[in-house]
């Protein structure tokens, strides 16, 4: 069953509509995330699930109970905000214990349940800390434990891990799914990072203009976006237009199999790991740039009246060289326009 | 949802309630009374005392003193006080941040402790004797008054500037002059206006200083409205003066508005410090102005403290101990130990008053949004435009019949004390509310506080310290209190402020002794709760 349910959401700021009719499902004990870019209305989303904001229309449903008239301290969400929102006048234990001091825990009862939840988050014995003293990584974690303690159904993260240096986001974002995971909450996570939407969530929800334009699992997401914006977001580079006629997509790059689309135009996406360095490949281009993504070497492949390529370097290429490249049809996916 | 925007605009206006009341009857109804009484007569609206007063030579006379005393004050405190502003902006020296918190003492001492302290400096037959009761011994305490303004102020500014703007110019080809005026000076411009023109509001209105030290010649138009209302008892005419008073003063409230909107957003810089070591030259300037400071600053005080215990036979604790009985050749009513006693009886209801109701009115404000707030934080700044010698005028004229008849009430002077700190409390505690970052009350809500309980658990915890210091703020403004005070202490019940004036306007050498003993104890007084104040917040207060 849905732990949480949107239907119908709209939401506007002034004169700016910021959200138009919005629906998503979260499955019970899974991990949405909300992809987007900034302006999208995905942080405003997902204030409304919180309570924080109210919508124009539609309803917000949490497990199964209509919670859209009900203020924010009345739905038992637990959140972590972009900027973790600690409290300067507490430590560590007192932000922790804060939501059960709310929710009327036993004073006695209150520092075991932080103590665990500390652990959980690997600070055990980081009750007495100042939250000034802490690091952008603890900080982050400290705000995750305040929101997991008093045993929220749900819990909702806005850009959790935008403050934080690369190496670290990775390893938080691997430490994140195991403590829902092992946890067994309803996550929906805001974020604009491709790489986060698909690493924190089981189903990734791409949020554009205030609509939802695509919500499927990661891999799906990624391999066939169901836009140019969409592909766009997701980090692909070789988007273009082309035209759909008998069965056949025609683009700068060439022409292959359109996969079932009807005819019209279209927008079309190549792989870049579909693309491979061929002495009888039909486009010829030079080198202009290469580019280190990864732990891999891409190259920008230009040739007269095409829009520049991005392809996976060969060893031996250098800036200027003229190569030849062959597209495989199969990483070619055709899109609506 | 309309029913929790109503319940919201409900618990606001129940918030304005208390400040708008208190406001109602010791602002708005004594400005009002002030209003009527000059610009009517017998019950209809008559202009003549107005054309009377501005025609009359003396008018023109005062208001031509009040205005050039005030531009060349304000021109004198920025030439001697900008070298100190490039020593906390720019160098660094050990005792920088020290050298900048001393500035300060000044500022925060009573008028009348500023004047006794420069009439100490200015002892008859001593070097500077021939100095009394000139425009120039006015000019100086009014320069010893407002440097940490410009200094600090001017400081802060030139601290935010980024050095590297100067540096570039510097590899462009600027020489170190020409990078200062070029690139520097306009971006400080903002700032030095603005403490320019916050100078020129407090000496055009100066009171206290130019009452002691001015004599009978010398006049600003506050000195003139006591000097009418007390001498001649002409209360039209008084009222006809300090409404000139007013427009002036919202005049030039307006010109800094409008400067200050056109000043824009400087980009603050938080790079790495600008601090630098001085080099070669630097030094001397550095040395002369850390000497020339302490000499300004330093001088009136020690002179001060030295009258105090220099007596007829040697230095000794003869006017101290003279304060607890009402002495031969002394006109004071009651020993002067009674108006310590008084000033802190006074301090304390005027500082509460003035907590509690600047606090609402501070949470009111906050709870406002855009136009209303506006509006709303203009009619609460008003009575820091005006005067406190109209505030006194208008509690006179005003607070005498029924049923406002509050003439022999106690709690007459603290309401006027509260009146005059309530501008500084709602500066002081409106930023640090409007700082509370949204996110932690959302964040509170979030783990089930209600409202009520993010307000409690939230926004009062943060708030302790910047409370504490506005009443520290609001209890030294009222203990040196003097401009609205004077109109309404009654002859028995005198504060310390009112003590020293009545000592000094009394022949003899006890009389002035027990001025500056008095004046000593009021400065240490004063200096205590600020010291207090600001080891316990370091909030700032009231903007400065």
């Amino acid at each position: 069953m849905s732990a949480i349910s949107v239907a119908g959401v709209s939401k506007s700021f002034g004169a700016t509509s910021v959200l138009r009719e919005v629906s998503l499902d979260v499955v019970d004990g899974t991990t949405v995330s909300l992809l987007g870019p900034s302006g999208s209305g995905k942080s405003t989303l997902l204030r409304i699930i919180a309570g924080l904001e109210s919508p124009e229309a539609g309803t917000v449903t949490i497990d199964g109970v209509d919670v859209t008239a009900r203020p924010t301290h009345e739905r038992g969400v637990g959140v972590v905000f972009q900027d973790q929102a600690l409290f300067p006048h507490l430590d560590v234990g007192g932000n922790v214990a804060f939501g059960l001091r709310m929710r009327g825990v036993a004073r006695s009862s209150r520092p075991q349940r932080v103590a665990e939840v500390l652990s959980v988050v690997g600070l055990p014995g980081y009750e007495r800390r100042d939250p000034a003293t802490l690091s952008g990584g603890e900080a982050q974690r400290v705000a995750l434990a305040r929101a997991l303690a008093p045993w929220p159904r749900v819990v909702l993260l806005d850009e959790p891990l935008a403050a934080l240096d690369q190496l670290l986001r990775e390893r938080l974002l691997l430490e994140l799914r195991s403590v829902f995971d092992t946890l067994g909450v309803t996550v929906v996570a805001v974020t604009h990072d491709p790489t986060e939407a698909g690493a924190l969530g089981h189903r990734v929800a791409v949020l554009l203009d205030g609509r939802l334009a695509q919500v499927a699992d990661p891999g799906e997401v990624l391999s066939h976006p169901v836009s140019a914006a969409v592909a766009g977001l997701v980090g692909h580079r070789n988007v273009t237009d082309g035209v759909v006629s008998d069965g056949m997509v025609t683009c700068p790059w060439g022409r292959f199999g359109a996969g079932g689309s009807a005819d019209g135009p279209v927008s079309v996406l190549v792989r870049p790991d579909g693309v491979t360095s061929s002495p009888d490949g039909d486009l010829e281009g030079v080198v202009t740039g290469r580019i280190f993504r990864g732990g891999s070497a891409f190259a920008v492949v230009e040739a007269a009246e095409r829009p520049a390529l991005d392809v996976r370097a060969e060893p031996g290429w250098h800036v200027g060289d003229r190569v030849r490249l062959a597209v495989d049809p199969g990483a070619v996916h055709v899109m609506a326009r | 949802m309309t029913a929790r925007v109503d319940r919201r605009r409900l618990v606001t206006a129940a918030v304005f309630a208390a400040p708008v009341a208190f406001l109602t009857v010791f602002f708005a109804i004594p400005a009002g009374t002030l209003i009527s009484t000059g610009l009517r007569d017998g019950g209809t609206w008559d202009l003549g005392a107005v054309v009377d007063v501005l025609a009359s030579s003396s008018t023109r006379r005062v208001a031509w003193f009040t205005l050039w005393q005030a531009a060349v004050s304000t021109l004198a405190t920025v030439v001697v006080a900008l070298p100190a502003a490039w020593v906390i902006g720019r160098v660094r020296i050990p005792g920088r941040s020290l050298f900048s918190a001393v500035l300060v003492v000044p500022f925060v001492l009573p008028t009348v402790v500023v004047g006794t302290a420069f009439l100490a400096v200015l002892d008859r037959g001593g070097p500077l004797g021939h100095l009394r009761q000139t425009a120039t011994a006015v000019v100086a305490a009014h320069v010893f008054f407002n440097y940490a303004v410009i200094a600090r102020t001017v400081g802060a500014a030139w601290l935010a500037v980024d050095p590297a703007t100067e540096e570039a110019a510097r590899t462009l080809g600027a020489s170190r002059w020409l990078a200062f005026r070029t690139v520097t000076l306009p971006q400080l411009r903002p700032a030095l206006a603005g403490a320019a023109s916050i100078v020129f509001l407090f000496t055009f209105t100066s009171f206290g200083v130019v009452k002691i030290l001015g004599g009978p010649r010398i006049a600003t138009i506050e000195v003139e409205i006591h000097r009418v209302t007390t001498e001649l008892l002409d209360l039209r005419v008084a009222a006809v003066l300090s409404l000139l008073q007013l427009a002036a003063v919202v005049a030039a409230l307006v010109l800094y508005r409008r400067a200050g909107r056109r000043r824009g957003g400087g980009r603050l810089w938080a790079g790495s410090s600008g601090l630098r070591r001085p080099v070669g030259a630097q030094w001397v300037l550095v040395a002369w102005t850390i000497a020339s400071a302490g000499a300004l600053l330093g001088i009136p005080i020690a002179s001060l403290v030295w009258r105090s215990f220099d007596n007829a036979s040697g230095p000794g604790l003869a006017y101290y101990r003279a304060l607890d009985t009402v002495g031969r050749g002394s006109v004071a009513f009651v020993p002067p130990t009674e108006a310590i006693r008084n000033s802190f009886v006074f301090a304390f209801a005027a500082a509460t008053a003035a907590l509690v109701v600047g606090g609402l009115a501070a949470i009111g404000l906050h709870r406002l949004g855009g136009r209303a707030r506006g509006f709303a934080d203009g009619s609460l700044m008003l009575p820091l435009g005006t005067s406190a010698v109209t505030i006194g005028l208008g509690f006179l004229i005003a607070l005498d019949e029924h049923p406002l008849d509050l003439r022999t009430s106690p709690i007459l002077i603290p309401a006027a004390q509260a009146i005059i700190a309530v501008p500084f409390v709602v500066r002081t505690v409106l930023p640090a509310l409007d700082a509370v970052p949204a996110r932690l009350r959302d964040a509170a809500a979030s783990l089930g506080a209600s409202p009520w309980r993010v307000w409690t658990s939230i926004d009062l915890r943060l708030l302790r310290r910047p409370a504490f210091v506005a009443y520290g703020f609001a209890f030294a403004i009222s203990l040196g209190e003097f401009g609205a005070t004077v109109f309404i202490a009654r002859a028995d019940a005198p504060t310390v402020p009112v003590a020293i004036f009545r000592a000094l306007g009394q022949p003899g050498a006890l009389n002035v002794g027990q001025a500056m003993a008095l004046s000593t104890i009021l400065l240490t007084m004063t200096t205590l709760v600020m010291l207090v104040v600001d080891r316990v917040g370091d909030a700032r207060v009231g903007g400065f």
